[in-house]
This record gives C-alpha cells, structure tokens and sequence, in this order.
C-alpha cells in the first residue's frame, strides 16, 4: 500500500517537475501581459532541441542547454513580432505552434537521434526515509534546479526592480510607458525568459525522464501550462499548485490501471483544463489577472 | 492649407507642421511598397522551406514536383485540392465573422470536433430518406460547434472570461469528450460484428448519407461541400458589407464604446457572432464527416481548425479573400499526401504553412511600424 502511494506520488511529483520549469516561464510572460500561447512550441521545442543537442555532443547535460536556447530562440521570434512589430500575439503563438510541430516532426523523420538521459541523483540519507524518500529525494539532477528557481522566479518578479516594472507593463502599460519604462522592451525580456524556461522543462520531459524524443511529445503540456497560470490566480504560489495537481491527475491516469483502480482516463486528461475554467469562473472576482493581459502596448493609444 | 494639395511637386515643402510626413529621406525596405514587400517575405518562407529540405539531404524540387503532382497536375488531384479546401473555408469564414465582432475565437478545432460528433451520432442512429438526414446531419454539426462555442460566449458575458483562453482550453475538453464518445459502446463507439474486434472508431455512415460527389472517380471529381462553403463564404461577405446586422458586428468589433451608444447589443452581436463562428466549424466537421471519412476516429479533426483560423488570419478578415487561401492551402494539404514517396516528411506541409503565416502577417506589421516611427520622427 505504502509502495504504491509512493509510487504514484513520486510519479506525480516527476510529472509535475516539466510543468514547474515552464509554468515558472509563462508566470513571468502573464505578469507582463502576454498570454504567451506558444509555451507548448518552446516545450516542445526544447524537448526536440535537448535530444539533438544530447546525441551530438554525447551529453544529457548539455541537451538541457540545447533545449534552453530552442526555447529562447522561439521566445526571439515570438517577442519580435509580438512586441516589436505590434502583430497579434495569438496569431505569431498559433503560428508557431504548428511550426515548431510540423518541424520537430520533420526532423524527427529526417536526423538520426540518440537517446541519452541525465542522471538521477539521490540526495544521501534523505532518499532513504518511507515514503518521502522516494516521493521528493529520488529525481534526475535538474529537478532539484526547482529549488533554487521558485524563490529566485518569485524574487526577481516581486521584489526587484525588473519586475516592479514587468508588472507595472502588465498591469497598466499606459502609466508605465510616462514614467519611462520601455513597456515593450520589458514585454520582450519577458518572453525571452519563459522562452528559456519553457526550454528547460520541454528538455527536462526528453532528456531528464524520458531519455528520448516522441512525435509531439508535448501533447499539450503547454497549455495544461497555461492552465495552471489561470488556476493559481497569476500567483507563483497558486501556480506551483496548479502545477502539482495537474501533474498528479496525470501521473493517477497513467498509474491507476496498474493498481486496478478505474477512473475515466479522458476525465483525467481534460481535468486540467476544466479545473482551469471553473476556477476562471467562480474565483473570477477574487483572482485577479494582471489589468492588461492580452492588450498589446502602442504609444498613445488607450 | 487644403489648397496646396495638388501636382507642385517642386515647391517647398511648408513651413507649417504637414499632417503628411515629408516624403524625402533615405530609401528603406518599407518603400518598396506593399506588394513587393508581400512577394519578399513570401519568398523568404519558401526559400527557407527549401532550404530545410536541402539542409535533411533531401532535394525540394522533387518534393515541389510531388506536391504539385498531388495538387494540381490532373484533374483528380485537383479535386483533392478542393475537397481539403472545403473544410478551411468553412473554418476560416466563421473565423472571420467572429473577428469583425472584435472577439478572437481560437477554438475551431475543438467545436469542429463537437460538431462532426454531433453530425454522426444523427447520421448514425436517425432513421429516415439519406437526404434528409444529410442535412438533419449537417445542421447538427452546426448546431452543435455552436453549442460548443455558446459555453465560451457563457463564460464571457456571465463571468467575465477572456474568451481566446476559454476556447482555447475547451478545444482540450472536447477532444477527451469526443474521444469518450468515440470509445463508449453506448455511445458512438462502433458496434461488434460476430469474429472481429471492435477498435475506437465509429460505424461507417451509410451511403445514402455521404455527400454527393461530382464528377467521376479517375479524372476530376470533388465533393458537394465547397459548394456550401463557397455559397456561405459569399453571403457571410454580403451580409457584412451590405446588411444593417453586418454594419452593427463590425461597429462592435471597430469600438465597442460607440456601438454601445448607438444600441449594438453586445451579447447579442457579439454573442451571436462567436456562435456563428463555432456553427461554421461545426458544419467544417460535419462537411469533412460526411464528405471524406465517413466515420469519426482519432486525429479526426487533423488541425483543420487550427489552419482554418491560419487561412482567416492570412486574409486578413476578408471572407472573399479567404476562398483563394483556403485553396491554397488545401492544396498544400492534397500535395503533401503526395510527398511520402520523395522520402521528405509531410510534415513539411505544417512548415510551410506557419512560415506562410508569418510571411503574410510581417509586411502589414513592417509598414505600420516603419510608418509610425517616421511619423513620430517628422
């Protein structure tokens, strides 16, 4: 009984690690007013790029760093035309989205890849302990970069001058852009940097738990990402959780059948999505989004 | 002030600030004019498709020479072209009623999903003459990917939320509900025959209610649905420009403010035009159902929708223009079927048509930019 509830925890808690790395990303794209929408091709992209990069140079650790400039180079192109050429951000999101897809898939058919994979790393007496053990001390080495990248993420957003003026380009661009601060530059930096990390957690799913690169290997990951923003109410806090529960939901489909339980795997795969819009629902009042989410910024115009 | 407009190009330009920027600096890319700035970046797109190509070790002009062979080399292969064009237009159209309402529908390919199911659960399971129960089916499709749509309309006038996220994640929901629906026994899963296993798919519609076909199988021949798709692409844009509805969804979508003053109703415009939109990709589903597959399985909706709302975006909201892009896309969609024997993925067919994509929506962008910063600098 215990093996199994560790099993699915630790499970879940695998499944949540890709999620947290890019949910850390498109957190700080929304606080700046971005529904960045192509959070599932930086994935994905990064998830392709960390393979290549990992069968090229013979190291998983260095595919992380591949995967992390796909996702960078993807947040390049997506902030140029979004907040340089004022272009409709669904529409460049949408737009590369099936890029990245339909050219990770090419490649896929088209290069030879070999799968490499990151090493685990045990931490030394905490791994040992029941239950825990298992569940939180036993994960490939990046997972534990989490550690260090919530506090700083939640840092640079809330307590630095950066951010003070990333939310500031969220909440009321209008006002940040007499005060002197480059709405659309910050806008900019901060797809840039959900590029980076969505980079991270697309290669942390390929090279950290998989080991290999699938045909949309993503699989929505993306917005199941974009879900958990929503769900936490553009928190860092409530999105970690959103993070959490979405990932359980998905380890609880893939693990229940083994353990006999029967749960309807396709309401599993929608929870997210449907935790997503009732929370949009119901906590509309109290949660509230950055003012102008999805506005793009032009001088002068209110 | 409003004198000296007129054909003195040598006199001075006045002292008085012009509200014309001075037309006399450095040439730019932007000169070039529109067009040719469409035919660059157009160009850049291919060029850098071919070049993926080249860089895989593979030649892009057996891969054009294939898809050409697939799209446009005969008369069956244009057909093909035009069967795939018919869904995207119906997409693309809804797309466009939506957007002149001012509301961003990203949701096709989830109510195109929803109607197609809707669509086969009455093809299916409603006795009746084939003809009729075609169209009862095809008003189902609609019906239903505007019921699918009506949730995010729901959602928006009742709660307040943003409806590009509420339709994006409902495409999500309506994949699993679909794909329960499809899996169920009791519902559309197909039904055993005595010896063979059943697989999650649905029943094979009957004949009687396919789509007719014109024309005959070897040479050219296309389905009935781009003629409903061309027939509403024209009405959609005759209502738009010529009806006083039309003039009301654009006013909304031009400045709420004003249409609220002149007494737009904007749950029931607004509301209307996001349900008309999900109707079009709903009656897409319903078309592709009944017009090619004749049953619903998995990647039944294979991003038509997604590259409906693509064909919508790159004519620019125009429902006439939509008709040539959505061919060519469509023809892009036939030629790739055609690619697997050069040893180039067809997913290269996604590649170009996002790089198609951003081809198209760069120019406008670049001008706008370039205009405004030299408007700023006079």
């Amino acid at each position: 009984m215990i093996d199994d509830l560790a099993m699915v925890l630790g499970s879940s808690v695998r499944l949540t690690v890709p999620l947290a790395f890019a949910a850390c990303g498109e957190y700080i794209a929304e606080r700046a007013g971005t529904i960045n929408i192509s959070v599932e091709a930086m994935m994905l992209g990064g998830a392709f790029n960390a393979v290549w990069g990992a069968s090229m140079t013979g190291s998983a650790s260095f595919g992380l760093l591949f995967g992390m400039l796909a996702g960078l180079v993807i947040g390049f192109v997506h902030a140029e035309f979004s907040h340089r050429l004022s272009v409709n951000t669904y529409v460049v999101g949408l737009a590369l989205n099936a890029l990245v897809l339909g050219l990770t898939s090419f490649l896929l058919d088209s290069i030879d890849l070999t799968g490499h994979q990151v090493d685990a790393l045990n931490i030394p007496v905490l791994s040992d302990l029941p239950l825990l053990g298992p569940v939180l001390f036993a994960h490939r080495w990046p997972a534990y970069l989490l550690v260090a990248l919530i506090p700083l993420v939640w840092w640079l957003v809330q307590r630095s001058r950066f951010g003070l003026e990333l939310r500031a380009a969220g909440e009321n661009p209008q006002s940040a852009d007499v005060t002197g601060i480059d709405v659309r530059r910050r806008r900019r930096q901060s797809v840039l940097l959900c590029g980076v990390l969505a980079g991270l957690g697309g290669a942390y799913l390929a090279v950290g738990e998989v080991g290999a690169f699938n045909q949309n290997m993503t699989a929505g990951r993306g917005f199941v990402v974009i879900a958990a923003v929503i769900f936490g109410g553009w928190t860092l806090r409530g999105t970690m959780a959103g993070c959490l529960v979405f990932g359980a939901a998905d380890a609880m489909r893939l693990a229940l059948p083994a353990l006999g339980v029967h749960l309807n795997s396709q309401l599993l795969i929608a929870a997210p999505y449907l935790l997503a819009l009732l929370a949009m629902m119901f906590l509309a009042k109290t949660h509230r989004q950055p003012a102008a989410l999805g506005a793009p910024f032009v001088r002068g115009i209110v | 002030m409003t004198s000296t407009s007129g054909t003195l190009i040598s006199e001075p330009p006045p002292a008085v600030a012009a509200p014309e920027p001075v037309e006399r600096r450095r040439p730019r890319l932007a000169d070039l004019g529109t067009p040719l700035l469409y035919l660059l970046s157009l160009s850049t797109a291919l060029a850098l498709a071919g070049l993926l190509i080249a860089l895989v070790g593979q030649s892009p002009w057996d891969a054009a020479n294939a898809m050409y062979d697939g799209s446009l080399a005969d008369g069956a292969a244009i057909g093909q072209s035009i069967d795939q064009a018919a869904p995207l237009l119906l997409v693309a159209v809804g797309s466009v009623i939506a957007a002149r309402a001012g509301i961003f529908n990203i949701g096709q390919e989830g109510q195109l999903l929803v109607g197609a199911a809707v669509g086969a659960a009455i093809a299916l399971f409603t006795p009746g003459p084939g003809p009729l129960v075609l169209i009862l089916a095809l008003l189902g499709a609609a019906v239903g990917g505007a019921l699918w749509a009506g949730i995010a309309a729901l959602l928006f006038y009742w709660r307040g939320v943003a409806v590009v996220i509420s339709t994006l994640l409902l495409i999500f929901v309506a994949n699993q509900a679909v794909s329960y629906a499809v899996n169920s026994p009791s519902l559309l899963r197909e039904k055993a025959v005595a010896g063979q296993v059943t697989t999650s798919q649905t029943d094979m519609l009957a004949e009687s209610v396919w789509l007719p076909r014109i024309g005959e199988y070897p040479d050219f021949n296309i389905g009935a649905g781009i003629f409903v798709a061309l027939v509403l692409a024209v009405g959609t844009s005759l209502v738009l420009v010529r009806t006083r509805l039309g003039f009301r969804l654009r006013m909304l979508g031009l400045n709420p403010k004003a249409a609220h003053r002149a007494g737009v109703g904007a749950v029931l415009v607004g509301g209307g035009a996001l349900l008309a939109s999900g109707a079009f990709a709903g009656l897409a589903g319903g078309v592709m159902l009944t017009g090619n597959g004749h049953r619903m399985q998995d990647g039944f909706a294979d991003n038509v929708g997604f590259d409906g709302l693509l064909v919508a975006l790159v004519a620019r909201d125009k429902p006439m223009l939509a008709v040539p892009v959505a061919l060519f896309f469509g023809a892009l969609r036939a030629g790739g079927g055609f690619l697997s024997a050069t040893g180039v993925p067809r997913y290269i067919v996604a590649v170009v048509t996002a790089l198609m994509v951003l081809a198209t929506v760069f120019p406008a962008a670049y001008a706008e930019v370039r205009r405004r910063r030299t408007a700023g600098a006079a």
